[in-house]
């Protein structure tokens, strides 16, 4: 972790000069172009900008899912680009919390199953895995629905679940893709009122991949991306003010 | 995560269904066709656990035990003279037609006991003594023969006679045997009555039954007898090897057989594969998730075996069940042929298993090469 200088909070994710292609020869595509950014702790950092910009692949690299060819993506003071696939997948299951657009629920388990999994794949056992998770989703105002089916919840219960099992092992990074995508605006606000009151907290950072500017009011920082790039960062509310 | 894997495959009915519909299909297909098989090949070698002897002596180009090269009666004494034989006997048989007191015909294997020591004697008796085997034109008739005859109208029952060769043969037991691959009621009598019925040759002596002394093993005397010119001997279970591998060799019935099994494992990895290909491409992206969150390919590896393993384990249940139920069925009435040795569910096994890990292998690969990214798609 970086220092922090002048009550700034520390560092958590410093990326430099990221860049991405999919596809060869011609039919190339470059998704990232030497995208730099840092990301704090304590803080909600939103990635905005139009369709294709490069939002959804920045958030690939940065959380250890998808391969990067330049540049350096520092998570916690671990490189990513020097670590094995192995080790990612375990530095990812332990530090990184994803909450999906469209949930990913898996629909054969129930709310509380499905909220105990980043547990279960750490190897807790069953007991202690859905204990945790059953407080998690107390905490998130579902704990009552934890024998319940993801198809019997509506959307914004499926994505409290969701937000229960981003959270139960304690992750350090929580990962959002279009969180409100799938919701209506009522169900969405209150989704991010809730990750706001439970995710965010000094020793842990929360980034969220939006489109929905409704929502930007949560936001302590906003990466503003355009054709593979970071073009502008904004302090809390600048952004907000500036475009909506 | 195992307990949830089997949730995921159990809570897709349909697809769970479809796969364990397969996998039975292909394992009720492969053990009942196999065990078929083993029946028609077991019934082959009926003779030899009808007549139940360590040692069969017969003419040096004999090759199975249905097929007959008469000897001379001399040679039960030659064979009586060789060291390590402790009694030797002489068996007459052959297949001649019976003609029934309506005067219709029925094949019938007729067997020559030694009139003395009634040796090769039926093991088994539903009426009637077998001494009486002894009385004039005495025979014994078997379970399927009154099958047999009763499907023709008649009633057998002690007492009842009918003629072999125009000569009277009065019925005086009936006994239980092994059915036979040709499918003909064995007719028991005594060899010098057997004689008698049979047609006149100037050599009649089908085998000679032999009996090691205490001590000599049966391999043995089995070795002393090929020495003596134009004779052969087998042990009994030697005997019985050698008649499934002529009918191996020399009859179709392998490869008839053969076929269906191998349709069998082809339909088989054909549904199974297909539906656990199209299960695993409809959870890709719950994997895809489970991989972002942490899953180690180990982990989900063990999730798809388990899956691929348990519908498999359900679909042989069923299928080798079905088959053993079929079995037991036909046992009762007699035919089509039936055996399961212990060989043929666990080659079903092994067949359900192989499937099973191609099943899983061809989805695992697919798992392994979807990128976590993918649930952000």
């Amino acid at each position: 972790m970086s220092d922090s200088a002048n009550g700034q909070p520390s560092i958590a994710i410093e990326a430099r000069g990221v860049t991405k292609t999919f596809g060869t020869g011609d039919s190339a595509v470059a998704a990232l172009k030497g995208v730099d950014l840092d990301v704090r702790f304590g803080e909600l950092t939103m990635i905005v900008g139009p369709s294709g910009c490069g939002k959804t692949t920045f958030l690939s690299v940065l959380c250890g899912t998808m391969k990067f060819e330049d540049g350096s993506v520092r998570l916690f003071d671990r490189d990513l680009a020097g670590m094995r696939p192995a080790e990612v997948t375990a530095f990812r299951g332990k530090n990184v919390g994803f909450i999906f657009q469209q949930f990913n629920l898996i629909p054969t388990w129930n709310v509380v199953e499905n909220a105990s999994i980043p547990l279960l794949l750490a190897g807790a056992s069953r007991a202690t895995a859905e204990a945790a998770a059953q407080r998690l989703l107390d905490e998130v105002g579902i704990g009552q629905k934890r024998t319940a089916y993801p198809t019997q919840l509506s959307g914004g219960q499926q994505q409290r679940v969701a937000i229960a099992r981003a959270l139960v092992h304690e992750p350090r990074l929580i990962i959002c893709d279009e969180p409100t995508a799938s919701l209506d605006a009522a169900s969405g606000m209150k989704v991010l009122e809730l990750l706001k009151q439970i995710a965010c907290r000094p020793d842990r950072c929360v980034i969220v991949v939006t489109h929905d500017s409704r929502i930007f009011s949560f936001a302590d920082r906003i990466a503003e991306m355009e054709d593979g790039q970071v073009k502008a960062v904004h302090g809390k509310g600048e952004y907000h003010a500036q475009y909506v | 995560m195992l307990r949830l894997a089997l949730k995921m495959l159990y809570g897709d009915r349909a697809k769970y269904a479809m796969l364990v519909g397969g996998l039975t299909f292909c394992a009720l297909l492969m053990s009942q066709q196999v065990s078929v098989f083993c029946g028609l090949m077991r019934w082959t070698t009926a003779t030899l656990r009808n007549i139940q002897v360590p040692v069969w002596v017969t003419d040096a180009k004999v090759e199975q035990v249905n097929e007959v090269v008469a000897l001379r009666d001399i040679e039960v004494d030659r064979v009586k003279s060789l060291p390590g034989v402790e009694w030797a006997v002489p068996l007459y048989w052959g297949i001649l037609n019976a003609r029934l007191p309506d005067g219709s015909f029925q094949a019938v294997q007729l067997t020559g006991l030694d009139t003395a020591t009634l040796v090769g004697r039926p093991g088994k008796m539903l009426a009637g003594r077998v001494e009486d085997l002894r009385l004039p034109n005495a025979v014994i008739v078997d379970q399927v023969g009154v099958k047999k005859f009763k499907a023709k109208g008649i009633e057998l029952k002690v007492g009842s006679t009918f003629e072999i060769n125009d000569k009277e043969a009065r019925v005086v037991g009936l006994c239980q045997s092994d059915q036979s691959f040709l499918g003909q009621p064995y007719v028991f009598t005594t060899y010098d009555r057997a004689l008698q019925y049979a047609p006149p040759q100037r050599k009649l002596l089908s085998f000679i039954l032999v009996q090691p002394k205490p001590g000599i093993a049966p391999e043995t005397v089995v070795q002393t007898v090929r020495a003596v010119p134009g004779l052969t001997a087998y042990t009994s279970d030697e005997f019985f090897h050698k008649t499934i591998a002529w009918y191996m060799a020399n009859t179709g019935i392998p490869i008839s057989f053969g076929t269906v099994v191998v349709l069998g494992i082809v339909v088989g990895i054909a549904i199974a594969g297909q539906t656990f290909y199209l299960f695993v491409h409809e959870n890709l992206r719950f994997m895809a998730a489970l991989k972002a969150m942490g899953a180690r390919t180990s982990t989900l590896a063990k999730m798809v075996f388990l899956q691929a393993f348990a519908v498999g384990l359900a679909g042989y249940g069923l299928g080798v069940g079905v088959a053993s139920a079929f079995g037991f069925g036909v046992l009762k009435g007699g035919e089509p042929p039936f055996y399961m040795p212990w060989q043929v569910p666990v080659f079903t096994g092994v067949v359900i298993l192989f499937i099973c890990c191609l099943s899983a292998l061809i989805g695992l690969v697919k798992i392994i090469r979807a990128e976590p990214a993918v649930v952000f798609k």
